[in-house]
């Protein structure tokens, strides 16, 4: 009866007014970030168009900005970046499978713990300056090689990569390491056997999206004396390198606007879209495995 | 962590525990691979098997279990009954050490299996967990396939010949194969509940333990899958000691020969044959239990 006519009032009626504003606010919330990175990725493609091309990509830089290239900056990141997921990984599981599975709860360990969220915030030009007076100036590896630079964007990776890599390990149900121990197994067993297959894609996925962090330092880089241009590719661990961040920094600081320009925004679209496949890749390792 | 101390020294309790070393082989826990093999051989039905004399369990400072005595005969079915949360699951750890992995447990008290303490300093708790299997409340299986699943205490204990064959006895004794011969690929996570509690069942007595500790298995199962674990405890009884613990009355008097009867607090109330005890129990407190007057 209340129900067909539609306006039966007799229950009377709450104001929306607020949650309606509450949404908005929270949709434009939501949208600024999202809204500054779509403008910004449609400038620098637009600036980059007629720059980015193949002959850019697989050039060496020069001073003539329509011959510059890109090159010895891509691939010496892409070397930088195995070098840092070689290191970090296998320290990065390391450390978070001692944390999980052995230490205890004493007060050294919980020092240790919060410590390593600690580091994760530390500036990027603190890890350069360590990595400078450790492998440069005590362990002499040589200014701005493939080694130090991978080593000291490594060190500021590494908290991100334990700290993913812990959530992954403490995500594995307990009940599945008592099944493993209540058919006789060792610690190692377990380990090997039931948390770190079942962690690996959660430890992948953290390990991944710290790669796509240290794509893009270039502080750490300068502090450790990366070359601002070079003109090959590394051929070996103690090759001197750049890295696409670093270069571009110097061509932006060129007087040239077909430099500043041009020639920078078809880095930069070069630099996120490697970005943008390392967190792709990310995701898709996360929704094979779930 | 868990450790043991001497009982109190009443002289009853220590004449019990000189008897029972004296009838029983000693353990050889502590060099398992020696005596596993042929244990088969010396098993004889009815002999006591795990005795336990004045256990305690503390959780911290909370007590869990307050002086268990209990001998649990070889060959048999023991039910494990009493309202919840006193301390049955407590008990099924104790025996096999499980509650090594909880870090604010301790037990006091002796537990001897085949005659040994194993709290004693120098028994392994993975050697006994390998002659001691288990089975959890809740499905547990790996998310791996379900051979995998099976093969997992083998390959753990480096059981590997005949694996093949092992796998697919075990699967068999656990009434489960015929379900899963044409997919064993398949990861175990997509059989049912009941299948998954008969694949944990067959990861279980793959290994082929001595004992079998079963704590509630049936308590996620629909009728049906419950009446087939129920039979195949049964059965499992001719090769196995089982320990059981359920929250059903009526299946602990169908499938056990002996029952034990905790109450709140963690006292072992009543403990002897399952007849007697559903048709003639001591306490009143117990007859209330099992007539379904509380708990
Ligand atoms: N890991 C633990 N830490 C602290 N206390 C615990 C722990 N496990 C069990 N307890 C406590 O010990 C007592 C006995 O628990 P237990 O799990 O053995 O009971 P239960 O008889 O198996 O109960 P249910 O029938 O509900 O499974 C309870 O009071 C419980 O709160
Ligand atoms: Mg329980």
């Amino acid at each position: 009866m209340a129900a067909d006519t539609g306006d039966d009032h007799s229950f009377g009626r709450i104001s929306r007014s607020k949650d309606v504003a509450f949404e908005y606010l929270t949709l434009a919330a939501t949208l600024v970030g999202i809204v500054a990175l779509g403008i910004l990725f449609v400038y620098v493609t637009r600036d980059a168009v007629g720059w980015l091309d193949w002959q850019f990509l697989t050039s060496p830089p020069h001073p003539d900005p329509y011959e510059a290239g890109f090159y010895p900056a891509l691939v010496g990141s892409i070397f930088l970046m195995i070098v840092i997921a070689l290191v970090t990984f296998p320290l990065g599981v390391g450390a978070a499978v001692y944390l999980e599975e052995y230490a205890g709860d004493g007060p050294v360990e919980r020092f240790v713990r919060i410590n390593i969220a600690n580091l994760a915030g530390v500036p990027s030009v603190v890890y350069g300056l360590l990595g400078l007076g450790l492998f440069v100036t005590l362990l002499d590896i040589g200014y701005g090689t493939l080694l130090v630079a991978g080593f000291t964007v490594s060190l500021l990776v590494l908290p991100i990569v334990i700290i993913s890599a812990r959530e992954a390990i403490r995500a594995v149900p307990d009940s599945r390491r008592q099944a493993s121990y209540g058919m006789g197994a060792t610690k190692w067993q377990t380990i090997r056997n039931v948390v770190l297959p079942e962690a690996l894609p959660g430890i992948m996925t953290g390990t991944i999206l710290a790669l796509g962090r240290a794509i893009g330092e270039t502080a750490p880089l300068i502090m450790i004396g990366a070359p601002t241009t070079v003109f090959g590719v590394p051929n070996s661990l103690f090759s001197k390198i750049s890295a696409m961040p670093m270069q571009i920094y110097t061509w932006a600081s060129y007087p040239d606007t077909a430099f500043q320009y041009g020639v920078v925004a078809a880095a930069s679209v070069t630099l996120l879209v490697v970005l943008l496949s390392i967190n792709s890749a990310a995701i898709l390792v996360r929704n094979r495995y779930q | 962590m868990a450790r043991n101390v001497p009982d109190d020294g009443k002289p009853s309790r220590n004449e019990r525990i000189d008897a029972a070393e004296a009838s029983g082989e000693t353990g050889g826990l502590i060099e398992t691979s020696v005596t596993t093999e042929d244990s088969d051989e010396h098993s004889t039905p009815g002999r006591t098997i795990i005795e336990s004399r004045g256990v305690d369990v503390f959780y911290d400072d909370v007590q869990a279990l307050r002086g268990v005595d209990m001998e649990i005969p070889e060959n048999r079915v023991t039910a494990m009954i009493g309202p919840s949360g006193c301390g049955k699951s407590t008990f099924l750890r104790t025996i096999n050490r499980m509650n090594d992995l909880v870090d604010s447990a301790r037990v006091e008290g002796e537990l001897r299996f085949g005659g040994t303490n194993v709290y004693d300093e120098g028994v392994d708790p993975v050697a006994l967990r390998r002659r001691i299997g288990m089975v959890f409340q809740s499905p547990n299986p790996f998310p791996k396939s379900i051979y995998d699943n099976a093969a997992y205490g083998l390959k753990v204990q480096d059981k590997t010949d005949d694996i093949d064959d092992r796998v697919e006895r075990a699967l068999r004794d656990a009434a489960l194969w015929d379900e899963v011969q044409d997919r064993l690929d398949e990861s175990g996570l997509e059989l049912s509940g009941g299948q998954q509690q008969r694949l944990c069942i067959a990861r279980a007595i793959a290994v082929d333990p001595d004992v079998l500790l079963m704590d509630e298995p049936a308590s996620a199962l629909d009728p049906v899958a419950t009446s087939k674990v129920e039979d195949l405890i049964a059965d499992l009884a001719e090769e196995y000691t089982v320990v059981i613990v359920t929250h059903n009355m009526q299946q602990a008097a169908r499938i056990s020969d002996k029952t034990a009867v905790f109450l709140t607090g963690g006292e072992l109330v009543e403990f002897g044959d399952t007849n007697e005890i559903f048709e003639n129990p001591e306490h009143d407190r117990v007859e209330d239990y099992i007539t379904g007057k509380f708990g």
